[in-house]
């Protein structure tokens, strides 16, 4: 979709951990983590689309909480144009706000029922004292032609509109203010095929008229692959592997991200029954005590003893910024270049 | 051929609410032999969940109206009493749902729930039926059934609570299995274990599916005939080969468009049906997909006919001739697959 610019990173964040405790008891002691981001670095550089995919619980919207500063961090840092904004109080925070904003997935959950239209779009307006009544007035207009809908629609409630026409709401909602990063989480997931296709359409196109650039949380792998520039495989808490879209889909170089794709069904009967399926055994373990070494080997059909004693660091294969955590990576000849064996 | 397992003839359901009279499902036909799949497709709303629980009779609201025919090996459900159509349900027909997390009663263990259906179809003692529900729990895949039969639900993930509701489907063996989105609420590499199940249950114990589901690809992979159905209708309908490489209704030419696709090159804009679903008080006179179609023309007016244009069991509801959607097809579905950049 868009052209990456040659832009530096817009958002990079360094070793975010988030563990949330586990208290239980009278005294309510913790008794236990849940490691739902473990040690993940990345960055988003400026225009792009990076795309996070992972099976519920890997910890994709924490991580994209983390980055939004919806939720503290545990350990490690989140620099957003080059500031840090990970310790910023609540007010400092403020004005970053402005640039970085979120669609959620529940397009049900996220309005409030008890606002019109108008009110909910003119919020983070008001909020950030975008102008005078009138400057608002004619900002939530253009917003909602932007978005597709019509602007008579101001003083109706959300009730009164079909799902895909609230994710256009929750839409203008965070385009209000100019953003640059928008994070949308499963921002198509509760729609249904032809509405999915609708405002995926739109967050491409409003992408190449205003220049955004967005965190892409889906755990639908098509959808993914038509938004992103980048995609980050997470698996438990850790991003297991991050490559140029198009790249990952031709050569997964981790056993999780080739079963992940293998698994999702082809809308079409001859290429459905010729390709080999990976079907992958069990659930995924539970993120209070992820399994020693690498997270994904009680799944992977190729682990080997070092892969229940040693974790895989996160290590380049070719200069096209292809990067995998695996012991027997996939669909290459090179060695990693931090091979402990 | 021989005489079908399910035959639903023009079944009509309609709910009278305070807006007005919802016909939910308006003519819908179609039969199902023994052993075959078939997968109905449509959008949320589209009546598709609705025909399955009215084969089921498990709409007990006092608002709906029911005309047609539901013949089950030659019987007529629509007829039955609820107690004989209790002895039906489980050992006849079973049904899964969609939401593994509410279909199971919270403060049961499982083994007792599935034990519970066992006893209320065969005078078995409890310890056999509780020993049935063992097997079937490894049969569908529970590691350490022997213990896990004594969990709770909530002790259970959402896939292996989908695992124990196809458990308790298939524990009297039903000639017919519906599966209501079975799949909708699980990760990728759960609905692949699941649909894997589902063809298992089907080769072990030969009973006929219906598959109801939005995902194109679940259809593809799984179903032997499909169904496309909108605003209450069938508007297509055949082998599933058929549909998929020779699709007649421009809706399920949307429905394909629209998919975001691995097996493609990515286009770059999707293909999107225009619009929204139709209202179902007060439809349309005519196609009710009429409005969001892009080869309208005046003959849309009338309500099309499922009829097999092409006499070879492939029906659809549309008055194109074969011609024309033969060259507006590929248009339709992939405006812009044009060898682009990689």
């Amino acid at each position: 979709m868009s052209t990456p610019l040659d832009g530096g990173a817009l958002v990079r964040a360094e070793h975010v951990k988030k563990y949330f405790p586990i208290r239980k008891g009278i005294l309510q002691r913790e008794v236990g983590r849940v490691h739902a981001v473990d040690d993940v670095s990345l960055e988003v550089r400026t225009g792009e689309t990076l795309g996070l995919v992972g099976e519920s619980g890997c910890g994709k919207s924490t991580l994209a909480r983390c980055i939004a500063r919806l939720h503290d961090l545990t350990s490690g840092s989140v620099s957003f144009e080059g500031r840090d904004i990970s310790r910023l109080s609540r007010r400092a925070l403020r004005p970053v706000r402005r640039e970085l904003q979120v669609v959620f997935q529940d397009p049900y959950g996220s309005l409030n029922p008890r606002k019109r239209l108008g009110t909910i779009i003119a919020d983070p307006l008001r909020i950030h004292h975008y102008g005078d009544r009138a400057q608002i007035k004619s900002r939530v207009r253009e917003l909602l032609e932007l978005v597709g809908l019509s602007p008579e629609h101001v003083n109706r409630y959300p009730h009164e509109f079909s799902g895909g026409q609230r994710q256009r709401i929750g839409v203008a909602r965070a385009l209000a203010l100019h953003p640059k990063l928008i994070i949308a989480d499963e921002p198509v997931s509760a729609l249904d095929v032809s509405i999915r296709a609708q405002v995926i359409n739109l967050l491409d196109n409003l992408q190449d008229d205003l220049s955004l650039t967005y965190i892409f949380i889906a755990h639908d792998l098509g959808v993914v692959r038509h938004v992103s520039d980048r995609i980050a495989v997470m698996y438990l808490g850790k991003i297991v592997e991050i490559s140029p879209a198009q790249e990952l889909y031709q050569h997964p170089i981790h056993p999780y991200t080739e079963a992940l794709l293998s698994a999702v069904p082809i809308p079409d009967p001859d290429l459905s029954e010729r390709r080999e399926q990976i079907v992958l055994e069990g659930d995924v373990p539970s993120p209070v005590a992820p399994p020693p070494g690498c997270r994904f080997h009680p799944r992977c059909r190729y682990a080997t003893e070092i892969c229940s004693q040693q974790e895989p660091p996160l290590v380049a294969y070719g200069s096209e910024g292809h990067l995998a955590a695996c012991h027997h990576p996939l669909n290459t000849m090179r060695a990693p270049a931090a091979d402990p064996a | 051929m021989p005489e079908p397992l399910l035959e639903v003839r023009d079944l009509k359901v309609s709910f009278h609410t305070e807006d007005g009279l919802v016909r939910a499902v308006s003519g819908v036909s179609f039969t199902l032999s023994e052993g075959e799949t078939l997968g109905i497709v449509g959008e949320s709303g589209c009546g598709k969940s609705v025909t399955m629980m009215s084969v089921m009779r498990l709409i007990i609201d006092p608002n709906a109206r029911f005309e047609g025919e539901v013949l089950y090996k030659g019987v007529d459900l629509m007829k039955l009493s609820q107690d004989e159509m209790r002895e039906i349900r489980g050992r006849g027909i079973a049904m899964i749902f969609q939401d593994p997390m509410t279909s199971l009663t919270p403060v049961y263990r499982v083994g007792w729930q599935i034990a519970e259906q066992i006893r209320a179809h065969e005078r078995v003692s409890r310890q056999a039926a509780h020993s049935r529900a063992i097997e079937l729990l490894s049969a569908v895949g529970i590691p350490h059934a022997k213990e896990r039969v004594n969990d709770y639900p909530h002790q259970f993930s959402g896939g292996m609570r989908q695992r124990v509701m196809i458990a308790m489907a298939v524990s009297c063996n039903p000639d017919l299995l519906i599966a209501d989105e079975p799949t909708t609420a699980l990760d990728v590499t759960i609905q692949a274990q699941i649909l894997n199940l589902i063809r298992k249950l089907k080769d072990d114990f030969g009973s006929a599916v219906v598959l109801i589901t939005h995902d194109m690809g679940v259809v593809a992979d799984i179903a032997d005939r499909v169904a496309v159905m909108y605003a209450g209708r069938i508007v297509e309908q055949g082998e599933k080969r058929e549909l998929f490489y020779d699709a007649q209704h421009p809706y399920t030419w949307g429905l394909l468009g629209s998919i975001a696709r691995l097996d493609r090159p990515k286009p770059r804009r999707l293909t999107t049906i225009r619009g929204m679903p139709p209202s179902l008080i007060n439809l349309p006179p005519g196609c009710a997909f009429g409005d969001r179609c892009p080869h309208r023309f005046d003959r849309c007016r009338e309500l099309p006919e499922l009829t097999d244009k092409l006499g070879n069991g492939h029906l659809d509801a549309c008055h194109l001739g074969p011609e024309q959607k033969k060259d507006l097809r590929e248009v339709t579905i992939h405006p812009e697959l044009t060898p682009g950049p990689p």
